[in-house]
């Protein structure tokens, strides 16, 4: 028997052939799924209103005046600015500059020979990406701690001086660099260890063949193949210069290292929730998301010059 | 020697043993690094605490103790963070595998016309954010301020698993579907019958991200959820932290009320409750392992 559902008829379109050959229930699925996506993504783009009046929390919208421009004005007027951008720019500057590190890592955890040391390697590395910042936070505050932290009782019973990177401003950014590295390296690393075990295993026997050894070989065909995969990566990062996230640097703030740990979204942060300047925070925040975007559009445009290829 | 065994040998040159042994030797320096803190953290809330200030402890538990688990399980809300934290990673975690996998199924079949624009709309999420206030100020319209609803509900589109799930299905062979569609089953049908069993591999590679994101979240309850009865692990061991800071504060001020009445063991609480924060991930974790890797494997990341 032929299915009714299937039948088309010449000359239906649109909604009549959505209904007859079922698609209506892909519809309905794509819409419910989506109106998530619109809902809980693109609805609060709605509150970018907010930085084109004088918003106060529980006043009506007629009470409340349109300023126009003037938050942004003040925005990027504000002279606590460029302290927050160079702050966010150095941590995004190093945090590119460490990109590179798990690749390296990758590379040299492929060279082992030993399996099941190289797969305790890898579970345990990988284990700090799992890790919340505010765990983070803990353990090298419990480990750090200049009294009674080991790393001090080891550097004391070694007659050096000890040390305490949570609370040292000249270290700030490279200390969370640091930190960046230790819960993310071992993550990045199995993704790179992934694509290198995509690689055609014949092109290590004609390499030898063609007489080269471990490092020709690793600069000649493992290096070339990562560099898609670190390439993608390397862009995005710099799509996301401006956005150095906030638990990170929400748990390490202190007044020692405020004048530096202090990035653009705890900034944003500290504007609209501790100080309550709603709109303000609102219009800094438009101008980080535009600004980012932009970011991002040229990054892809250079990976197409480059690579011909667009990361997106 | 046999030829065949001298040859092999002599793969082996000194600067083979060099390389190796430099390799190994860095390898376990990371792994160390990576360890260490988290032992060191357990070692901390497993021993006398006054001889975790004299800083006796490095490498062995000093006057084992379990005594500060046994005090911090019974301590104030801390139980029911816990099960509010249990059952945000259950509940969000199915409700997410369940539409996100839905969404990339609708998204793989040509017959919706209008799935370029559902990808592309909800990839585009990933990299740019409506910023920190406007997020605050609509969910807070939208009925979400100190609701449990604000803990499942908008994580249910994954983004990054769409695109996992989307890869995947697109590589699954046409054959399958298509005799399904010819017995006349729905889309949805085919969906909940045959696709998703396939997709399992997948989708247990989601549901370890997406469970350990439940897990750790903390923006959402810092913001928008001031109700103790809402409150998760992550933002009771921060409540933890400032009241500890507090105190500290204050008695350098010369006021020693909140010392006093705060737990002596600064650190054994912290660390204990922060152990108690990990303990399920670093439980779970080995075997979970296998997964995202695998997930990872299928997903294939761009180029």
């Amino acid at each position: 028997m032929i299915d009714k559902k299937r039948r088309l008829h010449a000359g239906q379109r649109g909604l009549a052939r959505m209904l007859t050959d079922g698609s209506y229930s892909l519809y309905i699925m794509g819409f419910v799924c989506f109106a998530f996506v619109l809902v809980f993504s693109y609805l609060p783009l709605a509150g970018w209103i907010l930085s084109f009046f004088d918003y106060m929390p529980g006043y009506s919208w007629e009470n409340m005046g349109f300023v126009g421009l003037k938050w942004f004005r003040l925005a990027v007027s504000q002279p606590a600015l460029p302290r927050v951008l160079r702050n966010t720019l150095m941590m995004s500057g190093m945090g590119l500059l460490v990109t590179p590190v798990p690749v390296a890592f990758a590379i040299l955890l492929s060279e082992m020979r030993n399996e099941g040391f190289k797969r305790i390697v890898q579970t345990v590395t990988t284990f700090p990406n799992f890790i919340g910042w505010i765990m983070v936070y803990v353990i090298f505050f419990t480990l750090f701690s200049p009294t009674s932290g080991a790393i001090n009782q080891i550097l004391r019973s070694l007659c050096l001086s000890t040390v305490d990177p949570i609370g040292n401003e000249r270290i700030v950014w490279s200390f969370q660099t640091l930190l960046g590295l230790w819960k993310g390296m071992g993550y990045s690393a199995v993704v790179y260890l992934a694509t290198l075990s995509g690689i055609d295993p014949e092109l290590y026997d004609a390499a030898d063949v063609d007489g080269a050894g471990r490092f020709a070989k690793m600069i000649h065909i493992k290096i070339p193949g990562l560099y898609p995969t670190f390439f993608v990566l390397f862009i995005l990062n710099i799509g996301n210069l401006l956005n150095n996230g906030f638990e990170q640097y929400l748990f390490f703030y202190n007044g020692i290292v405020a004048q530096k740990i202090e990035v653009l979204d705890y900034y944003v942060y500290q504007l609209g929730i501790v100080t309550a300047n709603y709109s303000l925070s609102t219009a800094v925040g438009m101008l980080k998301s535009v600004i980012g975007i932009l970011l991002l559009s040229a990054a892809n445009l250079l990976s197409k010059k480059a690579r011909g290829e667009s990361v997106l | 020697m046999s030829i065949e065994k001298s040859r092999a040998w002599r793969r082996y040159r000194a600067s083979d043993w060099v390389f190796q042994a430099l390799n190994y030797t860095f390898a376990a320096a990371v792994l160390i690094a990576c360890l260490y803190p988290l032992y060191y953290l357990i070692l901390v809330a497993v021993s006398d605490s006054a001889a975790v200030n004299r800083g006796e402890v490095r490498l062995i538990p000093v006057g084992f103790t379990l005594q500060y688990f046994r005090d911090i399980l019974t301590m104030d809300g801390m139980g029911h963070a816990f099960f509010i934290s249990a059952a945000r990673t259950v509940l969000g975690t199915l409700i997410t595998l369940a539409f996100t996998s839905m969404f990339a199924y609708t998204v793989t079949k040509p017959a919706l016309r209008l799935r370029k624009a559902f990808y592309r709309l909800t990839v585009f999420t990933m990299y740019a954010s409506a910023g920190l206030i406007p997020w605050v100020v609509v969910y807070t319209r939208l009925g979400l301020k100190n609701s449990f609803l604000l803990y499942i509900l908008p994580g249910a589109i994954y983004p990054f698993g769409m695109v996992l799930i989307k890869t995947y299905i697109e590589q699954l062979p046409d054959a399958v579907e298509e005799a399904a569609r010819v017995d006349g089953a729905g889309y949805f049908a085919t969906y909940t019958r045959i696709v998703l069993p396939l997709c399992l591999p997948v989708l247990a590679a989601l549901a370890v991200f997406t469970s350990v994101g439940q897990w750790n979240s903390f923006q959402d309850n810092f913001f928008l959820v001031q109700s103790e009865k809402l409150r998760t692990v992550q933002m009771y061991l921060y409540d933890i932290l400032k009241r500890a800071e507090a105190a500290a504060a204050n008695a350098r001020r010369g006021d020693m009320t909140m010392v006093l009445t705060a737990p002596p063991n600064a650190f054994t609480v912290k660390a204990t409750t922060a152990i108690v924060t990990i303990l399920p991930i670093l439980a779970v974790y080995p075997f979970l392992q296998r997964f995202f890797v695998k997930g990872i494997l299928l997903g294939a990341v761009k180029g």
